[in-house]
């Protein structure tokens, strides 16, 4: 408690006026243009790049005292990027936060779309290391550019086919490229292919962050969201063939843990608020302990 | 009566800027996403006139000195170019094809939309935003539209949109993804229009 605590405090959620003016402008050019990346002046942080700075920004721009936030690391709420992220828009914004997918105002997430459907008036807002999904096949930024100015996306087609020639099927996992009502080819973040079925007409406003990259990009509510793919190789989502072992979910994304150095291993939910509410409903899974 | 211009530069900002700012830019980021619904600002802003509350509230949401504004000739002769280079910064530019954002006052003749900065076919997002004042947000002819933020389809009724207005926007359209995006206001309601609105009549 020094005489600096009275005047070395930040502004309203960290970022100054002007910065949240400039991203502002950029989220609604990026709401505008579907799938375009726009680009935007990124600030330094109080945490490295990586760390989703390019999400903290967008949040940071939009959240006000009335929003409620959650955030998720791969789904979970209590992983460190989460929790640091959390308390960090607790610190600055003094803002409500919460667990629960269905409380949110604002979910900020690392690399999953939550299980629970998300509605009309939430926002979801992406961190994302790598905005460019033509970048690890063309690495200069001026011919990527002019590809999405010419929609000249054939290169992306020749990935998935080479896919299918090596594998026997379109071996992409995670960040599967989508296009965006019809238009742009979008990189969806580093999420799973499972959840890409989630992002097409989704109620939901979703908003993409990329800090060191800064490029911020937009899905509005209820526009389509295509997976790229082949008339005889249509596109698929992960399956698993067990249910999750703590809450007996057969329809989520599941993480592999070991759980010991003897092979033991089990399957269970990435999203954790979804799984907490499923037991509390009473579903145990093989490994569980009824609540 | 320039003592009285300078004096009305001086009224009408938000009484706790970087709350009110937050609230109005969520209601503009909600009706970009959302064409069709039409959002009232809660606390808005009082700008001389002609420019309306909502012009107002959105200029100081989203102007400053990154932003040239074009101004129709009716508003940069009244006190309203005084009130938003000292409220926001922002320089004014008499060259549509500069200008990131317009402002047009109500019953104004609508400057065509091909005149602002359309952006570019890489760099679609350096166009102007064209915030037009009109009549009413409803009870005007009835259009039906979609596109993407639109759950199927909806529909719009702004008043006091030109005739030719149809056709001036279906040329807008045509060139996706550039084209301007415009925000139609009325009061402190305002209506957005993003460029990838389509009307179906």
């Amino acid at each position: 408690m020094s005489a600096i605590e009275g005047i070395a405090r930040t502004n309203f959620a960290y970022l100054d006026e002007q910065t949240k003016r400039m991203i502002r402008r950029a989220i609604l050019k990026a709401i505008a243009i579907p799938g375009y990346q726009v680009p935007f002046a990124s600030r330094e942080m109080p945490m490295p790049y990586g760390w989703g700075t390019g999400g903290v920004q967008v949040t940071a721009a939009i959240i006000g005292p009335e929003d409620r936030l959650k955030v998720i690391d791969q789904g979970a709420d209590d992983t460190t990027n989460a929790v640091s992220i959390r308390a960090f828009f607790e610190k600055v914004a003094n803002v409500a936060v919460t667990t629960h997918t269905r409380d949110a105002t604002i979910i900020q997430t690392r690399h999953r779309i939550p299980e629970a459907p998300l509605s009309e008036g939430q926002v979801l807002v992406y961190q994302v290391p790598i905005p460019e999904p033509l970048r690890f096949l063309e690495p200069r930024e001026t011919e990527t550019r002019m590809m999405h100015a010419l929609e000249e996306y054939g290169l992306m087609h020749v990935k998935l086919y080479e896919d299918i020639a090596r594998n026997g099927h379109i071996a992409t996992t995670y960040a599967y490229p989508v296009q965006v009502a019809g238009r742009y080819v979008m990189d969806p973040s580093p999420i799973p292919k499972f959840d890409n079925p989630k992002m097409d007409r989704s109620p939901a406003l979703q908003l993409f962050g990329a800090g060191r990259e800064k490029r911020i990009y937009a899905v509005p509510p209820f526009t389509e969201v295509k997976s790229l793919d082949f008339e005889d190789h249509p596109f698929t989502i992960q399956r698993f063939d067990k249910p999750c072992a703590l809450c007996g979910s057969t329809h989520s994304y599941l993480d592999e843990v070991v759980l010991d150095d003897r092979g033991g291993r089990m399957f269970v939910c990435s999203d954790t608020d979804f799984c907490e509410e499923r037991r509390e409903a009473g579903h145990v899974g093989p490994l569980g302990v009824p609540a | 009566m320039p003592q009285k211009a300078a004096n009305a530069a001086y009224y009408g900002a938000f009484q706790d800027p970087v709350t009110n700012a937050q609230a109005a830019f969520r209601g503009i980021m909600d009706a970009m996403a959302r064409p069709g619904r039409i959002h009232v600002f809660a606390d808005p802003a009082r700008p001389p006139a002609p420019l309306s509350p909502a012009q107002g509230t959105i200029a100081l949401t989203l102007f400053d000195q990154d932003t040239p504004v074009h101004l129709t000739q009716g508003l940069a002769a009244t006190a309203v170019a005084s009130w938003l280079s000292f409220q926001t910064g922002a320089p004014i530019a008499a060259d549509r094809l500069q200008a990131r954002f317009a402002l047009v006052e109500k019953a104004a003749a609508l400057p065509p939309l091909s005149g602002f900065a359309q952006g570019t076919q890489d760099y679609p997002d350096r166009s102007t935003t064209v915030i037009i004042e009109l009549e009413a947000l409803s009870g005007g002819t009835a259009r039906r539209v979609a596109g993407p933020g639109i759950d199927g389809e909806t529909t719009i009724a702004p008043l006091g949109l030109p005739d030719a207005f149809d056709a001036l926007w279906a040329e807008n359209g045509a060139q996706f993804p550039r084209g301007v995006d415009l925000i139609l206001t009325a009061g402190d309601a305002c209506l957005c229009l993003p460029r990838t609105l389509r009307i179906l009549r």
